[in-house]
């Protein structure tokens, strides 16, 4: 089609002339320009009369910019409409993550939060309370140290650390590559422990089936509101450190409704790591979780 | 604060982008960014400088779209205009709102040599 003004026949050649196939007034395809393939002698006489410029030495080639064609009064600078989503790599990615989970019946949970919220404590004392029932496995990522993936690995599960080095999160590509390390069990369940920044993972899809946020006590009630995306992108809601309320101002049905301020249909459960409240609800949520993610999967059908 | 990295994003895309459409400079890049996409513009546009220094878009004219926010809220039965997640209906007050625009994070268009 040219690139113009749109018109049909997609064979218009426009070698190296302002001229068109409109203005020659010939109803024949015509080349000119030094590409003849065919492989007689000819002399460039033009006999055709019509409107053409210079073929000589200093041969003008105003159709061999980018862009292909020549418009009097437009540069040779395209224009491309390109419409794609700037995270689409990552996202690629995340959905390669996710399509793995789901061939293999496995469960990813993403677990977000500040750093401090107890992540890992929760994580370790999760994984004792779910171990010999689903094979958890974990990806720990930090900006860096191993330290985190040496508590969990006391606990008998596989850990790979991710240092992200100078990166405030953990993306596609990385959990990709440490899926690869890690001994993954059909019917599992793979939690990540993102870095510690309530801001960057929000944005980064790593193909989990839920994202959790936890939030300590020890924060305030207005966390959800101060980095409402991250709580816009969780399932669920994790309050920990529930054993500390006697001594904090900490108001829980604010927090509650902070969350839901900027996520109707977010689920909350308290939880303390340490007395163990609330360790049994997080468990079935887990458990539902998986049910959900194994429904209609071999490895499911199987544990029936 | 990972405007850094979305600037690497959008510059490994436009490196892919050259290979694919045949163009070795970028005069001018047109993004999209919602408020509600957690992409602070001003550190985006800082970021965008020192990431395409030495690239194919260097010196590239940055242009940016910013669409409103909008929300479907559940009593009202209609969208409304937000500007934050946390917004409350500017109609009846309730946080029953289903973000429905503003999470735009995307390459528009791009003039090219």
């Amino acid at each position: 089609m040219c690139t113009v003004c749109g018109c049909g026949e997609g064979e218009v050649r426009i070698h190296g002339g302002d001229h068109h196939h409109h203005d020659t007034g010939h109803g024949h395809e015509h080349h000119h320009g030094h590409h003849h393939e065919h492989g007689h002698d000819h002399h460039h006489e033009h006999e055709h009369g019509h409107r053409h410029h210079d073929h000589g030495e200093g041969a003008h080639h105003y159709g061999e910019g980018p862009a292909g064609v020549s418009v009097p009064g437009m540069s040779q600078t395209r224009l491309i409409q390109l419409e794609q989503d700037i995270l689409s790599k990552n996202n690629a990615y995340a959905a390669g993550n996710r399509q793995l989970f789901a061939e293999r019946g496995i469960l990813a949970l993403n677990l977000v939060s500040s750093p401090g919220s107890g992540k890992t404590t929760l994580l370790v004392k999760t994984i004792e309370m779910l171990a010999g029932r689903f094979r958890p496995c974990v990806i720990e990522g930090d900006q860096q140290t191993s330290a985190d993936a040496d508590r969990i690995r006391a606990t008998g599960a596989p850990a790979v650390q991710v240092n992200t080095g100078k990166g405030c999160h953990l993306d596609g590509h990385m959990v990709g590559h440490a899926l690869e390390q890690l001994p993954l069990a059909d019917g599992g369940i793979v939690f990540i422990e993102n870095v510690g920044n309530l801001v960057c993972p929000a944005a980064f899809d790593l193909g989990e089936a839920h994202k959790v946020a936890i939030l300590s006590v020890t924060e305030g009630e207005d966390k959800p509101l101060k980095y409402p995306d991250m709580f816009a992108a969780s399932d669920l809601v994790l309050l920990n450190k529930t054993d500390l309320l006697p001594h904090l101002d900490f108001d829980m049905d604010v927090a509650i409704a902070n969350a839901r301020k900027v996520n109707p249909q977010v689920k909350v459960l308290r939880v303390s790591a340490r007395s163990g409240e609330g360790m049994e609800a997080w468990c079935a949520w887990i458990e539902a979780a998986r049910a959900m993610q194994l429904a209609g999967h071999p490895a499911g059908e199987a544990a029936q | 604060m990972h405007e850094m990295s979305i600037c690497e994003s959008i510059l490994g895309l436009l490196q892919e982008q050259a290979q694919a459409q045949n163009f070795s400079k970028v005069e001018r890049i047109c993004l999209e960014i919602g408020p509600l996409s957690g992409v602070e513009v001003e550190a985006l546009k800082f970021g965008f400088d020192v990431v395409m220094r030495g690239t194919l878009a260097e010196g590239a004219r940055l242009d940016i779209i910013e669409p409103e926010g909008t929300a479907w809220c559940m009593p009202c039965g209609q969208t409304v205009k937000i500007e934050q997640r946390f917004d409350a209906c500017p109609e009846c007050g309730s946080h029953q709102l289903q973000v429905t625009g503003g999470g735009e994070l995307r390459v528009k268009e791009l003039e090219v040599n």
